[in-house]
């Protein structure tokens, strides 16, 4: 089959082109477009109708002249070339080179919308991933195959703590490392920038592939952008055996796009003007991560999620924190205090920590280690608050040890420099002392072994 | 099928909505669509034209490929084969389709939910004579399917008759003729192992009886606090992370349910792989078989095609009726029942449905409500008794309960188990939040604690409710005017309370011992913390200074006992009610002593 050419463009709005007279043109081709000034544009069609087509223009339908445009139908869906090349590379939403250098000549092109992976092909994630944060692998293990987001807000350092994970990642007994897919969505130069500098200073550049949208560049293609992204990830993890780390930054960008496109389609909204398919479609791309049987690589995900007015539940981060297994929340306060990296431990969660963390894979007082640290934490939140009620003075003495211990827990185990990499034995080792604040009769959640092993405060 | 297929021709394509011009279609009949031959279903007609909805990707599909009708409507295979299996939210089997067509699901597959290849050992009924009448959902006879679940082979409903042939004894497949009927016209109906029937159809039975008895969970505060009925239903809603979906685990895992269906409506895959992979290394504490001898999975997760999510709730509910109707008790788990109504939502949308309420459309509370009616208690065609106990998980938006589905779901259910982001948040698991649960079976279940367990369950149940509403009430005060302010008796109060929470409510999957425990465990502890709680407030009493008791050890093992005592280990929690009152006593006389000694 070949492509057809028609000059039969009929409206173009929002991103929307509508063209008649196309006849048999294939739900979710891609289009190209040329315009009056032969500038040339791509599309996807969105909608087919026997003589009416729907296409979705990623780079904007803006001063599009309609007589003398001519629409392209490649009879092809949207495609990724793919080879071993593509590291070292960067890409714009739709995979075109954009770094200057020629496009990647290969046979292997996928669609970049992938079938669902078989539930039945999945096999569990259950190895831990030490990133050398205490707060994520101490309390909210990632472990590889995961998706696990960074929720954050305007003015907080989730780019600073994207680049330490992708530093520091490592499996504890394995020299591997992992290859990066870095996909950049809507952001600033000067964070796309930081990025790359990232990746140059620390010898990583050349396994990285980057997708890169600015937030000047066509809010459209940001559409494309993650499932381009995620294509080339999962041909790294499943077709070369790779184990790869995917950074997706930032998703409200791209749930902003949706619903730019959406509302021009005129699709019923369900929240705040967001269209009732935002959650199926933003697991269409996070449930791409996983493990799967008799593959050796993985995908694990790590998207940045922007809450907009720092809100948990604006649609964006709560329909994520539905779909992702667990979430990495930022906090505000903890920020100003001077606190790095900000981890908000009581929101955040990690859903695949249960199987990745303990005797076999980190260390057998590790889970109890976690659930100990978060009764006490939570305790101490309390009294925190109460204190600032009716004052630190009218606290019992019990009381007074929580509120010493918040101050601590922030301090030694939240707090690390941008540059600390600890292991997870140094990790559980700031837990112990901090557990070892509390009288042993305090401490019910970690066993009597526990105490006796790793327990050294002078408390009864 | 005999049925005539019926050919049209695509007019649009409009994501999972396509028009076809096809006359003579019926609403809801099942259609392949296009060359590729996708699965879809008909959801509107416009004279010569059908809206058609499709279960799969639509991509790469044109205007003027060939639609073709099938005459049926969505049905499922009902047959051996069914438990162990892991299905798609159309009945498709994802183990076979995975050792066929490798990592991801191609489109239009033509393959059956049920192994034609597979020859069951069939045992026919004995008490079935030939050339008598027999009705539909009469026992044919029985298939032992998996070591735990005896599968009972029943006539297809509608279908009755004079029964003319039945196999003897042997090895059959599910296409081989393991009998025949005449009906009444005269017709001769041939008898398989298995049959089908339409997932939009209520199963009949014969009448509804009343749920008598509590659904076992092995969750204290599920049991002893909010219990469900079998036959019941109930809804877990919250928001993200709370623990919707390992409360409805823990229940397929350890409820004295005969059969569990757990479906897996628009969430996630790892969540299915995870009991694919656990269970059938668990235990059943009940038959002691393997967990996944009783347990059936239905995957449709959030990335799989929005469609056919909307149908693998009543795909789910279909085979719990199935296995209802052979008398078993059956325990169905909705995950998310949130996702099934956002895909109403969806299609109801690009069909241009005037939206009520947050974009859902005006049937949403009947169709809930509909899907809720197939729970209950019956007396089967076969006058067996069996039920279908409903669980659905809701997922309100930004965690807010007064959104439409958690509303609807509120008021047909009967049993609440609401989930608290607090609770959560302060790793207080299962988060279920004690204030805005509730059941309406209390005082059914108690009959059943009475008579199986302890005649005081009722009492202990609401003294530590009771107790549980002043510690919020304390709490208050506390946070108003500080600590300071309350007296001996109150603070005690906040202990015990603080006793039951950590000792009673909180109980972790995670932990091996405490993951389960028997009703007799779960009595036991109530009532062994509400001594404490009762010892300690005479002592306050009396005058023995609070800060006395608080810092006893005997309070930290309380709070460990859970974990250290597993259910066989009931003598060991008999034994620990007998320290409490030694040491109660022991601190009476000390202070006994100590005030003699001061008077003197
Ligand atoms: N009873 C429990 N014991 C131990 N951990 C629990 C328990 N309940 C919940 N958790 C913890 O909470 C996490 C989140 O629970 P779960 O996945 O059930 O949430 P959910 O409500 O289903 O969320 P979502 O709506 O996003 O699916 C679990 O991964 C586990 O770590
Ligand atoms: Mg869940």
């Amino acid at each position: 089959m070949s492509a057809k050419e028609y000059r039969t463009a009929a409206s173009a709005q929002g991103g929307l082109l509508t063209v008649r007279g196309a006849h048999g043109i294939a739900f979710g081709d891609r289009v190209q477009i040329r315009d009056h000034r032969n500038r040339q544009r791509n599309g996807q069609v969105i909608r087919a109708g026997v003589d009416e087509v729907l296409v979705q223009v990623f780079e904007g339908t803006e001063d599009i002249d309609l007589e003398s445009t001519w629409v392209r139908f490649l009879d092809q869906p949207l495609e990724m070339a793919l080879s071993p090349e593509i590291l070292g590379r960067i890409f714009n939403g739709l995979g075109e080179p954009k770094d200057g250098r020629p496009p990647i000549v290969s046979s292997l092109r996928r669609s970049v919308s992938a079938g669902a992976i078989n539930p039945a092909a999945r096999t569990y994630p259950r190895e831990f991933i030490q990133t050398g944060v205490s707060t994520i692998d101490g309390l909210n293990s990632l472990v590889r195959g995961q998706k696990l987001p960074i929720f954050s807000a305007s003015g907080l350092p989730h780019n600073r703590l994207a680049a330490q994970i992708v530093r520091q990642a490592k499996l504890v007994d394995e020299e591997s490392h992992f290859s990066i897919v870095f996909a950049a969505m809507g952001v600033s130069y000067s964070d796309a920038q930081f990025f790359q500098e990232e990746f140059a200073s620390s010898g990583v550049l050349g396994n990285v592939t980057m997708f890169v949208n600015l937030a000047d560049d066509p809010p459209v293609e940001r559409l494309a952008l993650p499932r381009v992204a995620l294509t080339a990830a999962e041909y790294l993890a499943f077709d070369l055996d790779r184990h790869v780390l995917v950074v997706m930054t930032d998703m409200t960008n791209y749930a902003e796009a949706l619903r730019e496109v959406a509302t021009a389609k005129g699709d019923v909204p369900a929240r705040k003007g967001y269209p009732g398919y935002l959650y199926s479609d933003l697991a269409e791309i996070y449930e791409r991560s996983g493990r799967i049987k008799d593959r050796h690589g993985s995908v694990t995900l790590v998207p940045v999620v922007s809450m907009p007015s720092d809100d948990i539940t604006h649609p964006i981060p709560d329909l994520t924190g539905y779909i992702t297994e667990g979430q990495i929340v930022l906090s505000r306060d903890l920020h100003a205090r001077g606190i790095y990296p900000p981890v908000h431990i009581s929101p955040s969660l990690s859903r695949l920590m249960k199987d990745g963390v303990g005797k076999d894979f980190t260390r057998e007082d590790h889970p109890r280690v976690a659930a100990q640290l978060y009764a006490l934490y939570a305790r101490a939140l309390e009294t925190r608050n109460l204190a600032s009620i009716i004052g630190a003075d009218e606290l019992s003495e019990r009381d007074r040890r929580y509120l010493t211990f918040a101050d601590e827990f922030d301090r030694r185990f939240v707090g690390q420099g941008e540059d600390e990499d600890r292991s997870i034995v140094e990790t559980l080792n700031v837990a112990w002392e901090l557990l070892s604040m509390f009288p042993k009769d305090a401490l019910t959640r970690v066993s009597e072994t526990d105490i006796a092993k790793y327990y050294h405060g002078g408390g009864a | 099928m005999s049925e005539k297929v019926k050919v049209g021709r695509i007019q649009e394509i409009n994501g999972p909505i396509v028009t076809v011009e096809l006359a003579g279609l019926r609403n809801g009949e099942q259609v392949r669509i296009g060359e590729i031959g996708l699965v879809g279903e008909v959801i509107a007609l416009d004279g010569p034209r059908a809206l058609v909805q499709a279960y799969e990707s639509t991509e790469g599909v044109r205007p003027g490929e060939p639609v073709r009708g099938l005459g049926h409507p969505l049905a499922v295979e009902l047959g051996p084969g069914l438990l162990g299996s892991i299905f798609d939210g159309v009945q498709r089997p994802l183990a076979t389709i995975f050792s066929q067509s490798g990592d991801s699901i191609p489109r239009g597959l033509d393959i059956p939910s049920l192994d034609r290849g597979k020859r069951w050992a069939f045992t026919p009924n004995d008490a079935l004579e030939l050339g008598t009448t027999i009705a539909g959902g009469s026992i044919l006879g029985t298939v032992q399917e998996t070591g735990a679940i005896e599968h009972r082979i029943l006539v297809p409903p509608l279908l009755s008759g004079e029964l003319t042939e039945l196999a003897p004894a042997g090895e059959y497949a599910l296409d081989d003729a393991i009998g025949r009927l005449r009906t009444p016209d005269g017709q001769t109906h041939k008898l398989f192992l298995y049959h089908r029937w339409p997932v939009r159809t209520a199963r009949p039975y014969l009448r509804r009886d009343h749920a008598v008895e509590p659904l076992i969970t092995g969750q204290r505060i599920l049991d002893t606090f909010f219990p469900l009925l079998k036959g019941g239903k109930a809804a877990v809603p919250g928001p993200f992370g709370a623990g919707k979906t390992v409360v409805q685990q823990q229940v397929a895992r350890w409820s004295n349910a005969d059969i569990v269906i757990y479906v897996g409506c628009g969430e996630r895959g790892n969540e299915l792989v995870d009991v694919l992979e656990t269970f059938p290394e668990l235990h059943d504490p009940y038959t002691g078989r393997r967990m996944m001898e009783r347990t059936l999975l239905v995957a449709n997760t959030s990335n799989m095609p929005v469609v056919a999510r909307e149908a693998s709730i009543y795909v789910g509910v279909t085979l719990a009726e199935y296995f209802r109707d052979q008398g078993y008790d059956v325990v169905m788990l909705a995950d998310s029942t949130s996702r099934w109504a956002e895909a109403l939502r969806e299609v109801a949308g690009r069909l241009g449905e005037m939206p009520v309420e947050e974009g859902y459309p005006a049937y949403l509370a009947s169709r809930l409500a509909a899907f809720y009616e197939r729970a209950g208690r019956v007396k089967t065609l076969a006058e067996k008794t069996g039920s279908v106990s409903l669980i659905g998980a809701v997922s309100p938006p930004g965690g807010d309960f007064s959104e439409p589905v958690t509303s609807h779901t509120k008021e047909i259910i009967q049993t609440f188990w609401a989930l608290s982001k607090e609770l959560a948040d302060a790793r207080h698991y299962p988060a279920i939040d004690w204030t805005s649960s509730f059941s309406a079976h209390v005082s059914s279940a108690a009959r059943w604690w009475a008579e199986n367990i302890d005649p005081a369950w009722e009492a202990k149940r609401a003294e530590a409710l009771k107790l549980l509403a002043r510690d919020a009430e304390l709490a208050r005060i506390v946070n108003l005017v500080g600590p300071e302010a309350l007296s001996s008796a109150q603070r005690w109060e906040l202990e015990a309370a603080a006793l039951v929470k950590e000792g009673v409510l909180q109980q972790s999957a995670l932990d091996a011992v405490d993951t389960f425990a028997s009703p007799q465990k779960q009595f036991l502890l109530l009532d062994l913390i509400l001594t404490i709680y009762e010892k300690g407030a005479d002592l306050v009493q009396i005058g023995v200074p609070v800060q006395e008791l608080v810092g006893l050890p005997l309070l930290a093992r309380a709070r460990r006992l859970k974990q250290v005592y597993g259910s066989e280990q009931i003598t060991d929690l008999q034994a620990f009610m007998d320290e409490i009152r030694a040491e109660f006593d022991r601190i009476r006389l000390e202070y006994a002593k100590f005030q003699e000694h001061a008077a003197t």
